[in-house]
């Protein structure tokens, strides 16, 4: 099996890829059209920003690319982001995968640290993306930015309000947290994925 | 919910882990690696990895310790020890480490925080403030590991390293690291009811209602210890389960 993890201008590129390794799954990561398209499960990792992701991708055609793949695709926190219509975060059109928004934490209250950096509970899960994963199972989480719920979310969380924690559509999944460091669910959930 | 962290931390001197009581007298707690994986085992929320002695010769070996850790260790970490760099910061996070933490560097040169935040990202730059409170009533920034008083107030340079990006603050009292007597509620809380970032209290947990303490009245995001954990003076497990007891919400 060939697992490609796309190359682009984002953070935790390497996280995952040492996840991979770990459960004993080598991937290979590049921006290069032939290998992804190739390739038999694609991860779509990232933590940063919205636009200068988005025309990083679209400089490469990497956009394109993206959302012509047939095989499995996963998503993971800016990567899921990046998947969906708009993100409000310098509003950026994004791959139009998910219709769900992206939009920015806000709340009046102080002591609500925004982002959320920390672990939630993941619940309503669905798909085999979760298979074996009790409801209300820990992931871990670093985002400022959320996907709103609608007809592509497979799992829930709250911070301030019930938010997308997955997403999926066809081929494509997303996950807001990073399953690279969410110990042995997120073991599980890479597994889950590869096992798709 | 969004769960309270419990953060092992780890000091390296020389690829073993050390933990200085009141910042003197290291004591040898064993091997880095063997000991995170066991905390992440206990369920440990993070981990912090401190290179007590990182100097340039020395970070050829602390980077390739981050890449053991990065390859053994399925939880977030974080690293800290003479960061100065894009470069330093670079290194680290590609070996594997999800956070960097300054501390001296960005007191003496606060723009790298913004070119830090910039170029990774908030999410992973750390702030460590040594504290300490002096006979005027007052919290004032330490730099150099505590050997160096500054005449900043630690609420002034916490206000301005989050404005120039950081993503969490890392605070430790230097009246309470050490004592085991508890955290220094009044400075965790006083910041964390102003910043909108997490902090992370560090200094003086010695009970499991220490904790408690700290999560509630301190209004800690996270608690960060090291030799009750290293000693096995407190368990993770023990601790976790406590404070689900009390209702605080922890992850088990």
């Amino acid at each position: 099996m060939k697992t490609v993890i796309i190359k682009y201008n984002a953070g935790n590129i390497q996280s995952v890829l040492y996840a991979l390794e770990r459960i004993g799954v080598s991937a290979m990561v590049t921006d290069a059209i032939e290998e992804i398209q190739t390739a038999d499960k694609v991860i779509f990792p990232g933590v940063g920003e919205a636009s200068t992701a988005m025309q990083y991708l679209r400089e490469r055609k990497l956009d394109e690319l993206i959302i012509s793949l047939p095989q499995p695709v996963l998503g993971i926190c800016l990567g899921m982001q990046l998947m969906c219509t708009h993100s409000t975060e310098n509003d950026t059109a994004c791959l139009g995968i998910f219709e769900e928004q992206v939009k920015q934490f806000e709340t009046s209250d102080p002591t609500i640290k925004v982002p959320q950096i920390g672990w939630n509970t993941i619940t309503a899960l669905k798909t085999p993306l979760f298979k074996g994963i009790a409801e209300n199972s820990f992931a871990y989480f670093v985002h400022g930015y959320y996907a709103a719920k609608g007809k592509h979310t497979i799992a829930t969380t709250n911070y301030i309000q019930d938010y997308s924690s997955a997403l999926q559509k066809d081929n494509f999944f997303g996950v807001q947290f990073h399953p690279e460091k969410s110990a042995q669910v997120g073991e599980q959930i890479i597994q889950n994925f590869l096992s798709l | 919910m969004l769960t309270k962290r419990i953060i092992p931390c780890l000091d390296i001197k020389d690829g073993r882990t050390v933990k200085g009581v009141n910042f003197e007298q290291l004591r040898d707690a064993g091997d880095p690696i063997e000991l995170g994986a066991l905390y992440a085992k206990q369920g440990a929320d993070e981990l912090v990895f401190l290179d007590i002695t990182a100097t340039i010769e020395k970070r050829k070996t602390l980077s390739e310790l981050v890449n053991k850790i990065a390859h053994r260790i399925n939880i977030p970490f974080t690293v800290g020890g003479g960061i100065k760099t894009e470069e330093d910061v670079s290194i680290l996070l590609q070996n594997g480490a999800d956070k960097i933490s300054i501390n001296t560097a960005a007191f003496q040169n606060p723009a790298i925080i913004n070119r830090f935040a910039k170029n990774f990202g908030s999410q992973c730059v750390v702030l460590a403030i040594d504290t300490k409170l002096e006979a005027d009533g007052n919290w004032y920034v330490y730099l150099k590991g505590g050997r160096e008083k500054t005449n900043t107030l630690t609420m002034d340079w916490a206000k301005q390293a989050v404005d120039l990006g950081v993503g969490e603050i890392l605070l430790t009292s230097m009246n309470h690291d050490g004592t085991k007597k508890g955290f220094a509620l009044d400075i965790t809380a006083a910041l964390s009811s102003i910043l909108p970032v997490p902090i992370i209290a560090s200094g003086g947990g010695g009970t499991e209602a220490h904790f408690y303490d700290v999560f509630t009245e301190g209004k800690a995001d996270a608690a960060l210890a090291a030799s009750i954990f290293h000693y096995k003076e407190l368990t993770i497990p023990d601790l976790k389960n406590y404070l689900n007891k009390k209702g605080i919400s922890v992850r088990i």
